[in-house]
Protein backbone atom coordinates (compact mmCIF):
# COMPACT_ATOMS: atom_id res chain seq x y z
CA UNK A 1 0.00 0.00 0.00
CA UNK A 2 2.81 2.42 0.89
CA UNK A 3 4.28 1.66 -2.52
CA UNK A 4 1.18 2.95 -4.24
CA UNK A 5 1.10 6.05 -2.07
CA UNK A 6 4.76 6.73 -2.82
CA UNK A 7 4.29 6.40 -6.56
CA UNK A 8 1.17 8.52 -6.59
CA UNK A 9 2.90 11.96 -6.81
CA UNK A 10 4.82 10.83 -9.91
CA UNK A 11 1.70 9.48 -11.54
CA UNK A 12 -0.24 12.64 -10.73
CA UNK A 13 2.48 14.76 -12.37
CA UNK A 14 2.09 12.57 -15.42
CA UNK A 15 -1.67 12.80 -15.26
CA UNK A 16 -1.37 16.58 -15.31
CA UNK A 17 0.59 16.43 -18.58
CA UNK A 18 -1.96 13.98 -20.02
CA UNK A 19 -4.75 16.41 -19.14
CA UNK A 20 -2.80 19.40 -20.43
CA UNK A 21 -2.16 17.71 -23.78
CA UNK A 22 -5.77 16.51 -24.06
CA UNK A 23 -7.34 19.86 -23.19
CA UNK A 24 -4.95 21.76 -25.46
CA UNK A 25 -5.61 19.43 -28.36
CA UNK A 26 -9.39 19.52 -27.93
CA UNK A 27 -9.52 23.33 -27.68
CA UNK A 28 -7.23 23.92 -30.64
CA UNK A 29 -8.97 21.41 -32.84
CA UNK A 30 -12.39 22.90 -32.04
CA UNK A 31 -11.03 26.31 -32.95
CA UNK A 32 -9.86 25.10 -36.35
CA UNK A 33 -12.19 22.16 -36.96
CA UNK A 34 -15.60 23.74 -36.51
CA UNK A 35 -15.05 26.67 -38.91
CA UNK A 36 -13.45 24.26 -41.37
CA UNK A 37 -16.37 21.84 -40.98
CA UNK A 38 -18.85 24.67 -41.65
CA UNK A 39 -16.82 25.72 -44.68
CA UNK A 40 -16.98 22.13 -45.92
CA UNK A 41 -20.78 22.22 -45.82
CA UNK A 42 -21.57 25.82 -46.77
CA UNK A 43 -18.38 27.09 -48.38
CA UNK A 44 -17.42 27.56 -52.02
CA UNK A 45 -15.71 24.81 -53.96
CA UNK A 46 -12.21 26.29 -53.62
CA UNK A 47 -12.57 26.03 -49.84
CA UNK A 48 -14.23 22.61 -49.83
CA UNK A 49 -11.64 20.78 -51.92
CA UNK A 50 -8.56 21.44 -49.74
CA UNK A 51 -10.52 20.75 -46.52
CA UNK A 52 -11.85 17.48 -47.96
CA UNK A 53 -8.35 16.44 -49.05
CA UNK A 54 -6.88 17.37 -45.68
CA UNK A 55 -9.48 15.44 -43.68
CA UNK A 56 -9.23 12.37 -45.91
CA UNK A 57 -5.45 12.43 -45.85
CA UNK A 58 -5.10 12.71 -42.08
CA UNK A 59 -7.75 10.10 -41.35
CA UNK A 60 -6.00 7.58 -43.58
CA UNK A 61 -2.76 7.64 -41.58
CA UNK A 62 -2.20 6.27 -38.04
CA UNK A 63 -1.80 8.91 -35.29
CA UNK A 64 1.52 7.35 -34.37
CA UNK A 65 2.90 8.02 -37.86
CA UNK A 66 1.70 11.64 -37.67
CA UNK A 67 3.40 12.03 -34.29
CA UNK A 68 6.68 10.62 -35.58
CA UNK A 69 6.38 12.72 -38.71
CA UNK A 70 6.02 16.00 -36.82
CA UNK A 71 8.63 15.17 -34.21
CA UNK A 72 11.28 13.36 -36.27
CA UNK A 73 10.40 14.33 -39.83
CA UNK A 74 9.89 18.09 -39.71
CA UNK A 75 13.32 18.92 -38.20
CA UNK A 76 14.84 17.67 -41.48
CA UNK A 77 13.21 20.63 -43.20
CA UNK A 78 14.27 22.99 -40.42
CA UNK A 79 11.05 22.96 -38.43
CA UNK A 80 12.35 21.98 -35.03
CA UNK A 81 9.60 21.70 -32.43
CA UNK A 82 10.09 20.77 -28.78
CA UNK A 83 8.53 17.40 -28.01
CA UNK A 84 5.47 18.71 -26.18
CA UNK A 85 4.67 21.21 -28.95
CA UNK A 86 5.24 18.57 -31.61
CA UNK A 87 2.91 16.18 -29.81
CA UNK A 88 0.17 18.80 -29.50
CA UNK A 89 0.57 19.83 -33.16
CA UNK A 90 0.36 16.24 -34.40
CA UNK A 91 -2.58 15.25 -32.20
CA UNK A 92 -4.37 18.50 -33.09
CA UNK A 93 -3.87 17.84 -36.80
CA UNK A 94 -5.51 14.45 -36.31
CA UNK A 95 -8.31 15.66 -34.05
CA UNK A 96 -9.11 18.59 -36.36
CA UNK A 97 -9.82 16.16 -39.19
CA UNK A 98 -12.22 14.26 -36.95
CA UNK A 99 -13.95 17.44 -35.74
CA UNK A 100 -14.37 18.53 -39.37
CA UNK A 101 -16.12 15.24 -40.12
CA UNK A 102 -18.31 15.41 -37.01
CA UNK A 103 -19.33 19.00 -37.77
CA UNK A 104 -20.07 18.10 -41.39
CA UNK A 105 -22.16 15.13 -40.28
CA UNK A 106 -24.05 17.29 -37.78
CA UNK A 107 -25.08 19.81 -40.44
CA UNK A 108 -25.74 17.32 -43.20
CA UNK A 109 -28.01 15.16 -41.08
CA UNK A 110 -30.45 18.06 -40.72
CA UNK A 111 -33.31 17.43 -43.18
CA UNK A 112 -33.27 19.73 -46.19
CA UNK A 113 -36.86 20.68 -45.33
CA UNK A 114 -35.58 22.75 -42.43
CA UNK A 115 -33.54 24.93 -44.76
CA UNK A 116 -36.42 25.19 -47.22
CA UNK A 117 -38.86 26.13 -44.47
CA UNK A 118 -36.44 28.77 -43.16
CA UNK A 119 -36.06 30.19 -46.66
CA UNK A 120 -39.79 30.25 -47.19
CA UNK A 121 -40.37 32.37 -44.08
CA UNK A 122 -37.80 34.80 -45.45
CA UNK A 123 -34.70 34.12 -43.36
CA UNK A 124 -31.38 35.10 -44.95
CA UNK A 125 -28.29 32.91 -44.94
CA UNK A 126 -27.05 34.29 -41.61
CA UNK A 127 -30.42 33.98 -39.83
CA UNK A 128 -30.95 30.50 -41.26
CA UNK A 129 -27.62 29.46 -39.82
CA UNK A 130 -28.05 31.06 -36.40
CA UNK A 131 -31.72 30.29 -35.69
CA UNK A 132 -32.39 27.09 -37.60
CA UNK A 133 -29.32 25.08 -38.50
CA UNK A 134 -26.82 25.77 -35.71
CA UNK A 135 -29.12 24.90 -32.76
CA UNK A 136 -30.01 21.58 -34.36
CA UNK A 137 -26.43 20.88 -35.40
CA UNK A 138 -25.12 21.38 -31.85
CA UNK A 139 -27.36 18.58 -30.59
CA UNK A 140 -26.09 16.20 -33.24
CA UNK A 141 -22.52 17.38 -32.77
CA UNK A 142 -22.20 16.87 -29.01
CA UNK A 143 -22.46 13.06 -28.56
CA UNK A 144 -19.84 12.12 -31.19
CA UNK A 145 -17.71 15.07 -30.10
CA UNK A 146 -17.56 13.87 -26.50
CA UNK A 147 -16.65 10.40 -27.75
CA UNK A 148 -13.83 11.98 -29.67
CA UNK A 149 -12.66 13.73 -26.47
CA UNK A 150 -12.40 10.26 -24.93
CA UNK A 151 -10.34 9.21 -27.95
CA UNK A 152 -8.10 12.24 -27.42
CA UNK A 153 -7.34 11.28 -23.83
CA UNK A 154 -6.62 7.73 -24.97
CA UNK A 155 -4.55 8.90 -27.93
CA UNK A 156 -2.54 11.26 -25.73
CA UNK A 157 -0.85 8.17 -24.27
CA UNK A 158 1.09 7.93 -27.55
CA UNK A 159 3.05 11.07 -26.65
CA UNK A 160 4.95 8.87 -24.19
CA UNK A 161 6.67 7.41 -27.26
CA UNK A 162 8.21 10.84 -27.92
CA UNK A 163 9.61 10.86 -24.39
CA UNK A 164 7.03 13.18 -22.88
CA UNK A 165 6.39 12.17 -19.28
CA UNK A 166 2.62 11.87 -19.35
CA UNK A 167 0.63 9.39 -17.26
CA UNK A 168 1.70 6.54 -19.55
CA UNK A 169 5.43 7.26 -19.37
CA UNK A 170 5.41 8.11 -15.66
CA UNK A 171 3.76 4.73 -15.19
CA UNK A 172 6.54 3.08 -17.21
CA UNK A 173 9.19 4.90 -15.17
CA UNK A 174 7.65 3.96 -11.85
CA UNK A 175 7.41 0.34 -12.98
CA UNK A 176 11.03 0.48 -14.11
CA UNK A 177 12.05 1.49 -10.61
CA UNK A 178 9.77 -0.72 -8.54
CA UNK A 179 9.36 -3.79 -10.78
CA UNK A 180 5.74 -4.03 -9.71
CA UNK A 181 4.23 -4.23 -13.16
CA UNK A 182 0.72 -5.59 -13.20
CA UNK A 183 -0.80 -3.72 -10.21
CA UNK A 184 0.67 -0.42 -11.37
CA UNK A 185 -0.57 -0.89 -14.94
CA UNK A 186 -3.97 -1.69 -13.50
CA UNK A 187 -3.82 1.46 -11.40
CA UNK A 188 -2.88 3.55 -14.45
CA UNK A 189 -5.72 1.95 -16.40
CA UNK A 190 -8.13 2.92 -13.62
CA UNK A 191 -6.88 6.51 -13.73
CA UNK A 192 -7.58 6.73 -17.47
CA UNK A 193 -10.89 5.01 -16.88
CA UNK A 194 -11.82 7.52 -14.18
CA UNK A 195 -11.41 10.36 -16.69
CA UNK A 196 -13.00 8.68 -19.67
CA UNK A 197 -15.90 6.72 -18.27
CA UNK A 198 -17.89 9.77 -17.07
CA UNK A 199 -17.37 11.34 -20.51
CA UNK A 200 -18.55 8.19 -22.31
CA UNK A 201 -21.58 7.99 -20.04
CA UNK A 202 -22.38 11.66 -20.68
CA UNK A 203 -22.10 11.10 -24.42
CA UNK A 204 -24.56 8.22 -24.28
CA UNK A 205 -27.02 10.26 -22.23
CA UNK A 206 -26.88 13.19 -24.60
CA UNK A 207 -27.33 10.83 -27.52
CA UNK A 208 -30.47 9.37 -25.98
CA UNK A 209 -31.82 12.80 -25.19
CA UNK A 210 -31.02 14.55 -28.45
CA UNK A 211 -31.17 12.06 -31.25
CA UNK B 1 12.87 22.63 -47.70
CA UNK B 2 15.27 24.15 -50.22
CA UNK B 3 18.39 22.89 -48.49
CA UNK B 4 17.26 19.31 -48.11
CA UNK B 5 18.93 16.89 -50.49
CA UNK B 6 16.71 13.97 -51.22
CA UNK B 7 18.31 10.59 -51.42
CA UNK B 8 15.81 7.85 -52.01
CA UNK B 9 18.39 5.31 -53.20
CA UNK B 10 19.64 4.53 -49.72
CA UNK B 11 16.13 4.18 -48.34
CA UNK B 12 15.14 2.06 -51.32
CA UNK B 13 17.77 -0.47 -50.31
CA UNK B 14 15.73 -1.19 -47.20
CA UNK B 15 12.37 -1.13 -48.96
CA UNK B 16 11.89 -4.79 -48.05
CA UNK B 17 11.53 -3.70 -44.41
CA UNK B 18 8.55 -1.59 -45.39
CA UNK B 19 7.04 -4.25 -47.61
CA UNK B 20 7.39 -7.02 -45.03
CA UNK B 21 6.12 -4.58 -42.42
CA UNK B 22 3.03 -3.83 -44.48
CA UNK B 23 2.33 -7.54 -44.93
CA UNK B 24 2.64 -8.10 -41.19
CA UNK B 25 0.39 -5.11 -40.48
CA UNK B 26 -2.28 -6.54 -42.76
CA UNK B 27 -1.89 -9.99 -41.22
CA UNK B 28 -2.18 -8.55 -37.71
CA UNK B 29 -5.29 -6.62 -38.72
CA UNK B 30 -6.91 -9.64 -40.41
CA UNK B 31 -6.17 -11.94 -37.49
CA UNK B 32 -7.42 -9.54 -34.84
CA UNK B 33 -10.55 -8.76 -36.83
CA UNK B 34 -11.32 -12.49 -37.12
CA UNK B 35 -10.84 -13.09 -33.39
CA UNK B 36 -12.49 -9.81 -32.45
CA UNK B 37 -15.57 -10.63 -34.57
CA UNK B 38 -15.87 -13.99 -32.82
CA UNK B 39 -15.63 -12.31 -29.40
CA UNK B 40 -18.04 -9.59 -30.47
CA UNK B 41 -20.63 -11.95 -31.94
CA UNK B 42 -20.66 -14.35 -29.00
CA UNK B 43 -20.87 -11.57 -26.43
CA UNK B 44 -23.54 -9.67 -28.39
CA UNK B 45 -25.69 -12.81 -28.53
CA UNK B 46 -25.18 -13.48 -24.83
CA UNK B 47 -26.06 -9.90 -24.01
CA UNK B 48 -29.27 -10.05 -26.05
CA UNK B 49 -30.46 -13.61 -25.41
CA UNK B 50 -28.32 -14.90 -22.57
CA UNK B 51 -28.90 -15.01 -18.83
CA UNK B 52 -29.36 -11.72 -17.08
CA UNK B 53 -26.36 -12.16 -14.75
CA UNK B 54 -24.00 -12.21 -17.74
CA UNK B 55 -24.91 -8.71 -18.85
CA UNK B 56 -23.02 -6.68 -16.19
CA UNK B 57 -19.84 -8.63 -16.97
CA UNK B 58 -20.08 -7.87 -20.67
CA UNK B 59 -20.86 -4.21 -19.95
CA UNK B 60 -17.87 -4.08 -17.59
CA UNK B 61 -15.56 -5.51 -20.25
CA UNK B 62 -16.81 -3.17 -22.94
CA UNK B 63 -16.66 -0.05 -20.77
CA UNK B 64 -13.24 -0.85 -19.36
CA UNK B 65 -11.59 -1.57 -22.70
CA UNK B 66 -13.18 1.35 -24.51
CA UNK B 67 -12.09 3.89 -21.92
CA UNK B 68 -8.44 2.88 -21.54
CA UNK B 69 -5.66 3.66 -24.07
CA UNK B 70 -4.73 0.81 -26.41
CA UNK B 71 -1.04 1.47 -25.70
CA UNK B 72 -1.61 0.86 -21.99
CA UNK B 73 -3.45 -2.39 -22.70
CA UNK B 74 -0.60 -3.46 -24.98
CA UNK B 75 1.94 -2.83 -22.22
CA UNK B 76 -0.29 -4.41 -19.62
CA UNK B 77 -0.58 -7.64 -21.58
CA UNK B 78 3.04 -7.75 -22.77
CA UNK B 79 4.93 -6.54 -19.69
CA UNK B 80 2.37 -6.82 -16.89
CA UNK B 81 0.68 -10.20 -17.14
CA UNK B 82 3.84 -12.36 -17.48
CA UNK B 83 5.06 -10.99 -14.10
CA UNK B 84 1.91 -12.20 -12.39
CA UNK B 85 1.30 -15.59 -13.98
CA UNK B 86 3.68 -18.13 -15.41
CA UNK B 87 2.98 -17.68 -19.09
CA UNK B 88 5.35 -16.94 -21.93
CA UNK B 89 4.43 -15.42 -25.26
CA UNK B 90 6.21 -13.35 -27.89
CA UNK B 91 5.42 -9.74 -28.74
CA UNK B 92 3.38 -10.58 -31.85
CA UNK B 93 1.11 -13.05 -30.05
CA UNK B 94 0.74 -10.60 -27.21
CA UNK B 95 -0.24 -7.80 -29.57
CA UNK B 96 -2.74 -9.92 -31.49
CA UNK B 97 -4.37 -10.96 -28.22
CA UNK B 98 -4.52 -7.35 -27.00
CA UNK B 99 -5.90 -5.89 -30.21
CA UNK B 100 -8.43 -8.72 -30.45
CA UNK B 101 -9.68 -7.98 -26.93
CA UNK B 102 -9.70 -4.27 -27.76
CA UNK B 103 -11.55 -4.71 -31.05
CA UNK B 104 -13.98 -7.13 -29.41
CA UNK B 105 -15.24 -4.34 -27.16
CA UNK B 106 -16.03 -2.16 -30.17
CA UNK B 107 -17.46 -4.98 -32.26
CA UNK B 108 -19.82 -6.14 -29.49
CA UNK B 109 -21.53 -2.76 -29.57
CA UNK B 110 -21.83 -2.69 -33.35
CA UNK B 111 -23.07 -6.27 -33.64
CA UNK B 112 -25.50 -5.89 -30.76
CA UNK B 113 -27.00 -2.84 -32.46
CA UNK B 114 -27.14 -4.81 -35.72
CA UNK B 115 -28.85 -7.81 -34.12
CA UNK B 116 -31.29 -5.57 -32.28
CA UNK B 117 -32.23 -3.86 -35.55
CA UNK B 118 -33.40 -7.06 -37.25
CA UNK B 119 -37.16 -6.56 -37.68
CA UNK B 120 -39.19 -8.75 -35.31
CA UNK B 121 -41.49 -9.77 -38.14
CA UNK B 122 -38.65 -11.53 -39.94
CA UNK B 123 -37.76 -13.55 -36.85
CA UNK B 124 -41.43 -14.52 -36.44
CA UNK B 125 -41.59 -15.44 -40.10
CA UNK B 126 -38.56 -17.65 -39.58
CA UNK B 127 -40.26 -19.38 -36.67
CA UNK B 128 -43.48 -19.69 -38.65
CA UNK B 129 -41.80 -21.67 -41.44
CA UNK B 130 -40.50 -24.05 -38.78
CA UNK B 131 -36.91 -22.97 -38.25
CA UNK B 132 -35.33 -23.93 -34.94
CA UNK B 133 -33.85 -21.07 -32.84
CA UNK B 134 -30.43 -21.95 -34.29
CA UNK B 135 -31.94 -21.96 -37.77
CA UNK B 136 -33.45 -18.53 -37.19
CA UNK B 137 -30.09 -17.30 -35.94
CA UNK B 138 -28.09 -18.67 -38.86
CA UNK B 139 -30.51 -18.01 -41.71
CA UNK B 140 -32.36 -14.89 -40.56
CA UNK B 141 -30.78 -12.91 -37.74
CA UNK B 142 -27.08 -13.11 -38.58
CA UNK B 143 -27.31 -12.36 -42.31
CA UNK B 144 -29.59 -9.40 -41.61
CA UNK B 145 -27.59 -8.12 -38.65
CA UNK B 146 -24.30 -8.27 -40.53
CA UNK B 147 -25.77 -6.40 -43.47
CA UNK B 148 -27.18 -3.72 -41.20
CA UNK B 149 -23.89 -3.41 -39.29
CA UNK B 150 -21.67 -3.41 -42.38
CA UNK B 151 -21.00 0.37 -42.69
CA UNK B 152 -19.96 0.61 -39.01
CA UNK B 153 -17.92 -2.55 -39.34
CA UNK B 154 -15.94 -1.18 -42.31
CA UNK B 155 -14.97 1.94 -40.38
CA UNK B 156 -13.88 -0.12 -37.39
CA UNK B 157 -11.84 -2.48 -39.61
CA UNK B 158 -9.94 0.44 -41.15
CA UNK B 159 -9.20 1.99 -37.79
CA UNK B 160 -8.01 -1.40 -36.52
CA UNK B 161 -5.60 -1.57 -39.44
CA UNK B 162 -4.25 1.83 -38.41
CA UNK B 163 -4.08 0.71 -34.78
CA UNK B 164 -1.64 -2.05 -35.74
CA UNK B 165 0.98 0.72 -35.86
CA UNK B 166 0.95 0.69 -32.05
CA UNK B 167 2.55 -2.77 -32.19
CA UNK B 168 5.81 -0.97 -32.98
CA UNK B 169 5.89 0.13 -29.31
CA UNK B 170 6.68 -3.46 -28.30
CA UNK B 171 8.97 -4.03 -31.30
CA UNK B 172 6.64 -6.09 -33.47
CA UNK B 173 8.24 -5.60 -36.91
CA UNK B 174 5.20 -4.15 -38.70
CA UNK B 175 5.11 -1.14 -41.00
CA UNK B 176 5.58 1.65 -38.42
CA UNK B 177 8.43 -0.30 -36.87
CA UNK B 178 10.09 -0.82 -40.25
CA UNK B 179 9.72 2.90 -40.90
CA UNK B 180 11.43 3.85 -37.63
CA UNK B 181 14.08 1.18 -38.17
CA UNK B 182 15.10 2.52 -41.57
CA UNK B 183 15.06 6.04 -40.18
CA UNK B 184 17.46 5.23 -37.36
CA UNK B 185 19.70 3.28 -39.76
CA UNK B 186 19.93 5.86 -42.52
CA UNK B 187 18.78 9.18 -41.03
CA UNK B 188 16.89 9.79 -44.30
CA UNK B 189 13.86 10.84 -42.30
CA UNK B 190 11.86 12.73 -44.91
CA UNK B 191 12.33 10.05 -47.56
CA UNK B 192 11.17 7.29 -45.22
CA UNK B 193 8.04 9.20 -44.30
CA UNK B 194 7.39 10.06 -47.94
CA UNK B 195 7.35 6.34 -48.62
CA UNK B 196 5.63 4.98 -45.51
CA UNK B 197 2.81 7.52 -45.24
CA UNK B 198 1.44 6.81 -48.75
CA UNK B 199 1.65 3.09 -47.99
CA UNK B 200 -0.63 3.54 -44.97
CA UNK B 201 -2.88 5.93 -46.87
CA UNK B 202 -3.28 3.71 -49.93
CA UNK B 203 -3.82 0.57 -47.86
CA UNK B 204 -6.41 2.23 -45.59
CA UNK B 205 -8.38 3.50 -48.56
CA UNK B 206 -7.99 0.24 -50.47
CA UNK B 207 -9.52 -1.60 -47.52
CA UNK B 208 -12.27 1.02 -47.22
CA UNK B 209 -13.12 0.93 -50.95
CA UNK B 210 -13.17 -2.85 -50.93
CA UNK B 211 -15.58 -2.85 -47.99
CA UNK B 212 -17.74 -0.16 -49.63
CA UNK B 213 -18.06 -2.52 -52.62
CA UNK B 214 -19.20 -5.27 -50.27
CA UNK B 215 -21.66 -2.84 -48.67
CA UNK B 216 -23.11 -1.93 -52.05
CA UNK B 217 -23.39 -5.58 -53.03
CA UNK B 218 -25.26 -6.48 -49.84
CA UNK B 219 -27.14 -3.25 -49.24
CA UNK B 220 -30.61 -3.65 -47.85
CA UNK B 221 -33.38 -1.76 -49.57
CA UNK B 222 -34.69 0.30 -46.67
CA UNK B 223 -38.42 -0.02 -46.20
CA UNK B 224 -40.80 1.68 -43.81
CA UNK B 225 -42.28 -0.61 -41.20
Amino acid sequence: MTLYLQTLPFLLDGLLITLLVSVGVVLLSILVGIPAGCALVFGPLWARVPIRLYADFVRGVPILVLLYFVYYGLPAIKVNLPSLTAAIVALTAFKTAQIIEIARGAFQSIPIGQTEAAKSIGLGLFDRFVYVLAPQAVRRFLPPFINSVVDTVKGSSLVSLLGIVDLMLSLQQVIGRTHVALPLYAMGALMYFAINFPLSALSRRLERRFV
Amino acid sequence: MANYHFNFAIVWRYAAKLFDGLLLSIELAALTIAIGMAIGLVLALIELDGPRWAKPFIRGYVEFVRNVPLLLLVYLVFYGIPTAIDLEYDATTSFVATLAIYSGAYLVEILRAGLAAVPGGLIEAGKAIGLTPTGVLVHVRLPMALRIALPSLSNTYVSLFKDTSIASAIAVPELAYGMRWIETQTFRTVEVYLMATPIYLVTSYAILLLLRQVERRYAIARQGK
